[in-house]
């Protein structure tokens, strides 16, 4: 078991090294004159020159290269071109509002497509079921933030049922926190709760058919049991895949839903400093994002073990 | 002395793209208290679907009990409500199946599988239940019951697997087990092991056994009595002993031509017989038969089997047989 | 149960398009509205009015008999916009999905064929596949001049990972059929394996994940254009359309959801084509997902 927990660890390490060396060259190779390009159509000449030197973009490239993995392994992740301010703490003051929004979403998902897909395997080819499977054609059509409108034309505008957008930080009080999070976290969840539910029931589907469900079936057993325990567990592997996959999904939703809502977390600042041409906070977040989603991923694959008794470890 | 489980005209049928098909076609059978009982017929020939009709096993997307009657300790199981059914399985009628790699969970402990099925039936603990668990692991004489517990079906091998079953098929000591070929997906060394512990196990606790196979040397060495079915059709019914010696309709006649024997004499030549096979297909089950079902195939068929279905006669001594050519 | 079924002969069934249509509606209904989404696409700008056009005077108009649509602040016909956006749309679904199912076709061949270079090329995949799509698509953005081609080298990147995946794993299993290991012993060249056995293998599941990058596609041209990142505002699209209605959602709703309506029917019509196909050619992948 440890030494399958070592391993997957261990394998996380080159997939972090390919995305920094990514978002390193990315900078390096990019067609034209980058530091140009950030300091905007109308900068003088030192003005560029400025930017360049900001960038380090004016030393050799090993150097450049060096300079800044020695930097992200001491937790520097540089500064703004534009505030100066450094990346880190950039990214730490607008931390809390996308961490909320991605975990509600992530937890307020599984739980409720999970039990959809099992349900929709379960009525198969009935009522149930195809309005499921028509909720997740359809949730896999509709992109967050027209869905997200759509949200707080009803709820928020018709009804007056919840704000139109606006982020309550959680040392605010509970319910005006998780009230500012309900129509992001649907708008956002939508599309990884159709994929869930999809798999789900996929798999579902797969597990009920096999010769143990009717020895299970055969002892009599209450249905739940039959469904929860001996197929949902069988079946348990790809859905956990997928809730992984997904993660992917919400964190690219989160930066537009963030957007749609005006939630000053990290979507926010991508969005600006990506309107600010600011490279060195896009690469940051780049890395931030792509770690939060790799540890994801390998919790995911660590559960994989306690899952599957056959699972070599 | 009464039946313990008397089927009566059951009729299974199942809805597919091509039609309806009969997969059991009126058959009728009693089991008796502690008794071995024997359904052979080719595959196809709807011995499993009768024995999953008994427990109401059938898909019901696509199958069901379209008429008969299943007397079992005073219900008709062809009509009881799904929960008393539920409280049946696995406690009155247990049924282990033919591929023990694939028929046990293969996430859940052998321990907690045989477990449930105790805690589900009877009053007892999941304490007391796995102790009970353990006692029938040893009592199917899997060796160190304590650590096996604990263990998943992927670290056992096929006959041990076919063991926790058993084992969980009778961890209630139900009145009737259904086995289902249990024997078929093993090696031949560990088919006896396995059918001699379900005799020796059926004298313990007085179970009646519901043994269907499409091999006749299993039914030979552990039946007592035996139904033949063919095309979804009881087509004779005999204490094995009957059936081997005097074997009356055409088709059971067939299948025991097909056998191989040690004991006929090899011919002059040093050769032995050619073994017989029965020409011809089984037919297909879409359309209703009209007549007898292996006129088709039979030799001795006349215009009356082709119109007219056989009756099932008695010939004396439990010996029953449908064919209107059989000469008692 | 299959013990019965697998006695009986099926009937051959004679092929009709009634038949097909009734067995697998999916593709049926997906390809009609991707058809006249196509046609509303080439030949709709003809018959609308400029989308770039400001009219002051007729700004947030309702929908109405005159403007279909509405208005957006600008006093812009909000239909013509729409239709226009679609161009944009369908340009990026399918160019990016030929580019990407191209690159990933001949990566995933080499990567499932030459395993010298499957490790390494791999990685690269691996670590691509772990910066959020619409993330690695700003970051290009971010250091090029805006425009259309740009937004559809920055989408092909993130995309191109998820087809090797798919046709390397093909290729790993077609490989392993005894086949082809005799077809390697008995000194087939490489070239002519790969295009005779291995090639024609991969096309079906080409195909099905290709309308699903196609989707994709859209969606992050969608969302990259909304966030500002995408295609010039110049350039009529449905994503930067709704980000300009973004400011008078409340009194003007229309400018945001009847483009977002064209989006979602657009990406529901490709997914059912997908659905749909994915499930004739390749009940396996089915399974999958």
């Amino acid at each position: 078991m440890t030494a399958y927990i070592a391993r997957r660890v261990f394998a996380v390490l080159p997939v972090m090294a390919v995305v920094a060396l990514f978002v390193f060259f990315l900078l390096r190779f990019a067609p034209g004159d980058p530091a140009a390009i950030i300091a905007g159509d109308d900068a003088t000449s030192e003005t560029i020159a400025a930017v360049r030197a900001k960038l380090g973009l004016d030393r050799p490239v090993v150097e450049q290269f060096l300079l800044w993995v020695w930097g992200l392994l001491h937790g520097d992740l540089g500064e703004s071109v534009f505030s100066n301010l450094p990346v880190t703490r950039l990214i730490a003051q607008r931390l809390e509002p996308t961490a909320a929004l991605t975990l509600a979403t992530l937890f307020v998902s599984v739980a409720m497509a999970v039990p959809i897909g099992v349900l929709a395997a379960w009525k198969a080819r009935k009522l149930v079921d195809r309005l499921v499977m028509g909720f997740a054609v359809l949730g896999f059509a509709v992109p967050a933030f027209v869905l997200a409108y759509v949200l707080i034309y009803f709820f928020a505008m018709q009804w007056q049922l919840l704000p139109v957008q606006g982020y309550q930080p959680i040392a605010g009080g509970l319910w005006p926190f998780a009230q500012s999070l309900i129509l992001p976290s649907m708008a956002l969840g939508i599309t990884y709760m159709a994929l869930i539910a999809r798999v789900t029931r996929a798999s579902m589907l797969e597990v009920l058919q096999q010769d143990y469900i009717r020895t299970a079936n055969a002892k009599g057993l209450a249905t739940d049991r039959v469904l929860l325990l001996h197929a949902l567990k069988n079946a348990s592997v790809p859905i956990v895949t997928v809730i992984g996959i997904g993660i992917a999904l919400l964190i690219s939703g989160v930066v537009i839903t963030e957007t749609v809502f005006n939630i000053p977390g990290l979507g926010r600042l991508t969005v600006d400093a990506v309107l600010k041409r600011d490279y060195p906070i896009v690469q940051g977040l780049i890395l931030v994002f792509a770690a939060a989603k790799v540890f994801l991923n390998l919790l995911i694959d660590i559960s994989y073990a306690f899952l599957d008794p056959r699972i070599r470890y | 002395m009464t039946a313990l489980l008397e089927v009566r005209d059951l009729c299974t049928q199942f809805s597919t793209l091509d039609g309806v098909v009969r997969a059991v076609d009126g058959v009728s059978f009693d089991v008796a208290r502690g008794e071995t009982l024997g359904i052979v017929g080719e595959s196809g020939c709807g011995k499993s679907v009768t024995a999953l009709s008994i427990l109401r096993l059938i898909p019901p997307e696509t199958g069901r009990i379209a008429s008969g009657s299943i007397h079992f300790e005073g219900n008709d199981l062809a009509t009881l409500g799904e929960r008393e059914m539920k409280r049946l399985r696995g406690h009155r009628i247990s049924m282990i199946f033919q591929e023990p790699m694939t028929s046990l969970n293969p996430v859940l402990t052998v321990g907690t599988q045989i477990a449930e099925n105790v805690v589900r039936h009877l009053d007892v603990s999941w304490k007391q239940a796995r102790e009970r668990a353990r006692e029938m692991l040893d009592l199917v004489r899997i060796a160190d019951s304590r650590r096996r517990i604990d263990e998943y079906p992927h670290q056992l091998s096929g006959g041990m697997r076919q063991r926790v079953m058993i084992a969980m098929a009778l961890s209630c000591d139900p009145q009737v087990l259904i086995a289902d070929e249990p024997t078929t997906a093993l090696d031949v060394t560990i088919q006896a092991q396995i059918l001699d512990l379900m005799l020796e196990l059926k004298e313990k606790t007085g179970t009646a056994i519901v043994l269907i196979t499409h091999d006749l040397g299993v039914v030979a060495e552990t039946a007592e009595r035996v139904v033949v079915m063919y095309a979804g059709r009881k087509v004779e019914e005999a204490p094995v002993d009957a059936l081997f010696e005097r074997p009356l309709h055409p088709y059971t006649r067939g299948l025991m031509a097909a056998i191989p024997r040690l004991d006929v004499d090899a011919e002059s030549d040093g050769r032995r017989p050619r073994l017989q096979e029965i020409p011809g297909l089984v037919p297909r089950l879409t359309q209703p038969i009209v007549g007898c079902a292996f006129a088709s195939r039979c030799g001795l068929a006349t215009d009356r089997c082709r119109t007219t279905a056989p009756p099932v006669v008695d010939a004396g001594g439990g010996h029953t047989v449908a064919c209107w050519e059989a000469r008692p | 149960m299959v013990a019965i079924t697998d006695d009986l002969p099926l009937a051959p069934r004679r092929f009709s398009l009634g038949s097909a249509i009734r067995r697998n509606p999916t593709i049926a209904i997906g390809a009609v509205l991707l058809i006249v989404l196509i046609a509303i696409a080439v030949v709709g700008p003809y018959f609308v009015g400029n989308p770039l056009k400001i009219a002051p005077v007729n700004r947030l108009r309702p929908p109405s008999e005159r403007w279909w649509f509405g208005t957006d602040q600008f006093g812009r016909d909000v239909f013509a916009r729409t239709i226009y956006g679609s161009r944009v749309s369908l340009i990026v679904g399918l160019s990016v999905a030929a580019i990407s199912s191209a690159l990933g076709l001949i990566l995933g061949l080499a990567c499932g064929y030459f395993r010298r270079l499957d490790g390494f090329v791999m990685r690269i995949m691996d670590g691509v596949m772990a910066i959020p799509s619409i993330l690695l698509a700003i970051a290009l953005i971010t250091l090029t001049r805006p425009g259309l081609g740009i937004v559809i080298v920055a989408i092909v990147i993130p995309e191109v990972p998820r087809v090797v995946r798919v046709v390397r794993a093909i290729v790993l299993s077609i490989r392993s059929q005894p086949y082809i290991e005799s077809a390697i012993a008995g000194g087939t060249r490489n070239a002519k394996l790969l295009l005779r056995h291995v090639l024609p293998n991969t096309l079906a599941p080409l195909i099905v994940q290709s309308t699903y990058v196609c989707a994709s596609a859209m969606l992050i041209e969608a969302g990259l254009s909304f966030l500002g990142a995408g295609v010039p505002p110049e350039i009529p699209s449905w994503g930067n359309i709704i980000a300009q209605g973004r400011t008078f959602f409340q009194i003007a709703p229309w400018t945001i959801l009847i483009p977002g309506a064209f989006l979602a029917t657009t990406v529901l019509a490709v997914n059912l084509l997908g659905d749909g196909l994915r499930d004739r050619l390749d009940p396996r992948l089915a399974r999958r997902l």
